[in-house]
């Protein structure tokens, strides 16, 4: 039982450390620019069927460092063309927007590989399991969680440490006196859009060799995500980390006892943490 | 279609006389009366949203829940209680009205983008209590082998379950309800100071306006109504489908009534007639419909943000 619970634990947190990238990715973006990108799931599917084209030429470790650059490449060609466009304007066009571009990657992808599961081979030492007493502790898992911790942790340096960062997060606080101070708003919405999107994509290489590839890979990361964000509370990056763990963990140990309300405990929290604490575990007072 | 009280009331009647006469001529014009009735019931899901998004400008993207709850309301009750359809109705929109009105507590002092986010993510409790409870709902496969009972008036009985022309007829009554009711309501005090809260949010609290309460109001009677909407849809299908509680039903009628137009009231009724006669249309010609349908959304935010009913009247204007 107790290692029955253990492995739920262990389990919810690698799906709550995908949750966090995914609403990392999405957090960055709100923040900034205050759009939800709905797409992101879509975004998400791209990084992986990339990947999965990508893999025969430049193997498992080419693929997982090139995919989610050219899935950001993608991601800037998108914001470039339709999503800055609604900057500043009431924020039922930008959700729209990607709504409708979320149908699109999804219909896309499934157009152009089909809708069955495909297979996503990772490097064999990677997938067989540490020790017998542990079986579930395959070396992909651990590989994953030490990968994201290591993505989260040149997140935060990037934005604690680098100009870019530094101004992504002063644009956060107020993008107007950023922009009077002589920053390019345009170029550092586009980056900072380019950055949530490779979260996204590298989200994907990962889930890919997790969960197989399918079409509809990003649609069941999407919803907690938001729900990763609220929790955590809105505008709060650390905030995001945390209640995607928390999550995680929660429908982890939900899994054990009740199963089929695994998806649904995490709402409930979410009303928890409303009822609560509105603006989130987190966020600043006042912010929304 | 100008303004004025002339022109106003001239839309509205050839509006009602173009839904009263429908059966008659869509067949004529390649439609048949399921799409009318579909349309009629979209157009009361989007007008009711509209009741929060347009005239109290609250954006909620997550009705598709009370919509499903009605639809789930009607099914299950008919299938596991009595086989009304008024009592089906009853339970439906009892059940959409109680969780809006919880769910609105907790939300209700939220704006903008944060409140768009938190409905969206409530929606989704409703799609995985019917999606994980198979033995009751269902589960994926939808909640089937039941069907709209005939209604009883006591002196007589109308059958819409084999008569569609009749069942678009008792839809079109519904709608016809709902609709006067919402107008009345909007041109009451109260629906006037949700305007006043739409256009300037602050200066209507320091009026002394309880702003939080009129939202949820607000949000009350456009969910319930929306929950109606979703028990016709259900009578419709005589299927209770999971896929009417997801996130991509609300996405669905935001567009519809944006597409209309979201600043008339009759605006989200012309989005859904074109919105579901082009869903139809599409998800018949082509397997991926649903491209078609994400580049429609992205064509109406970049070129018709106003929608159909604001161009029009901004033409009537200049």
């Amino acid at each position: 039982m107790s290692q029955l619970v253990f492995y739920n634990i262990f389990n919810g947190l690698i799906i709550g450390a995908f949750y966090a990238l995914m609403a990392l990715g999405l957090s960055l973006i709100l923040n900034l620019s205050g759009v939800i990108n709905f797409a992101h799931g879509g975004f998400l599917a791209v990084g992986a069927y990339l990947a999965f084209v990508l893999m025969p030429y430049v193997g498992f470790w080419g693929a997982l460092a090139i995919s989610p650059i050219l899935t950001a490449g993608i991601g800037l060609i998108v914001e470039r063309l339709l999503i800055r466009r609604l900057y500043g304007r009431d924020p039922l066009y930008s959700l729209l927007l990607t709504f409708g571009l979320a149908f699109m990657l999804e219909d896309g992808t499934r157009f152009i590989w089909g809708p069955q599961t495909l297979p996503f081979s990772i490097p064999s030492w990677l997938s067989s399991p540490l020790s017998n007493q542990f079986f579930f502790l395959t070396g992909y898992r651990l590989f994953m969680v030490l990968l994201v911790t290591a993505a989260v942790i040149a997140l935060f340096v990037i934005l604690n440490y680098t100009r870019l960062g530094v101004r992504i997060r002063a644009g956060t606080l107020d993008l107007e006196t950023v922009a009077v101070l002589g920053v390019d708003v345009r170029i550092l919405r586009s980056l900072n859009f380019g950055l949530g999107i490779y979260l996204a994509g590298l989200a994907g290489v990962l889930a890919a060799g997790m969960l197989g590839l399918q079409p509809t890979i990003g649609n069941d990361l999407i919803m907690p995500s938001f729900v990763a964000i609220i929790i955590g509370g809105l505008g709060s990056l650390p905030g995001t980390l945390l209640g995607g763990l928390l999550i995680g963990v929660a429908s982890g140990v939900t899994t054990v006892f009740f199963p089929s309300a695994s998806e649904a405990v995490i709402y409930i929290m979410m009303g928890l943490v409303l009822l609560v604490r509105p603006r989130g575990l987190l966020g600043e007072e006042g912010r929304f | 279609m100008t303004d004025g009280p002339y022109g106003k009331r001239a839309a509205d009647i050839v509006i009602w006389l173009l839904l009263l006469t429908m059966p008659y001529w869509l067949e004529a014009v390649g439609g048949y009366t399921q799409l009318g009735s579909r349309v009629v019931i979209m157009a009361l899901a989007a007008m009711s949203l509209n009741f929060l998004l347009g005239y109290t400008g609250v954006l909620s993207f997550g009705h598709a829940a009370y919509f499903g709850l009605g639809v789930y309301g009607m099914g299950m009750t008919i299938k596991y209680l009595v086989p009304s359809t008024l009592a089906g109705m009853a339970v439906g929109v009892l059940a959409g009205a109680a969780a809006a009105a919880i769910i609105g507590l907790l939300i209700v002092h939220l704006r903008g983008i944060y409140f768009a986010m938190v409905t969206i993510a409530f929606g989704q409790v409703f799609y995985f209590i019917a999606y994980r409870w198979n033995n009751v709902t269902g589960g994926d496969d939808g909640l089937s082998g039941w069907s709209r009972q005939p209604i009883d008036l006591g002196f007589a009985s109308i059958d819409i379950l084999h008569n569609q022309t009749a069942f678009y007829y008792f839809a079109l009554l519904c709608f016809a309800v709902a609709v006067t009711l919402m107008a009345a309501l909007l041109r009451s005090p109260f629906g006037r100071t949700l305007l006043a809260i739409r256009e300037n949010e602050r200066r209507a609290r320091f009026l002394g306006i309880p702003v939080d309460r009129h939202i949820w109001v607000s949000w009350l009677i456009s969910c319930t109504f929306v929950s109606l909407a979703g028990t016709l849809y259900a009578l419709l299908n005589n299927f209770a489908d999971p896929h009417d509680l997801r996130w991509d039903q609300s996405g669905d009628f935001v567009i519809m009534a944006v597409l209309g137009g979201m600043r008339s009231f009759w605006g989200p009724l012309v989005g859904a007639a074109i919105f579901v006669v082009l869903q139809d249309y599409v998800s018949s010609e082509t397997q991926n419909w649903m491209s078609f349908i994400g580049l429609f959304f992205v064509i109406v935010v970049l070129f018709f943000p106003r929608g159909v009913l604001g161009i029009v009247r901004r033409k009537a204007v200049s």
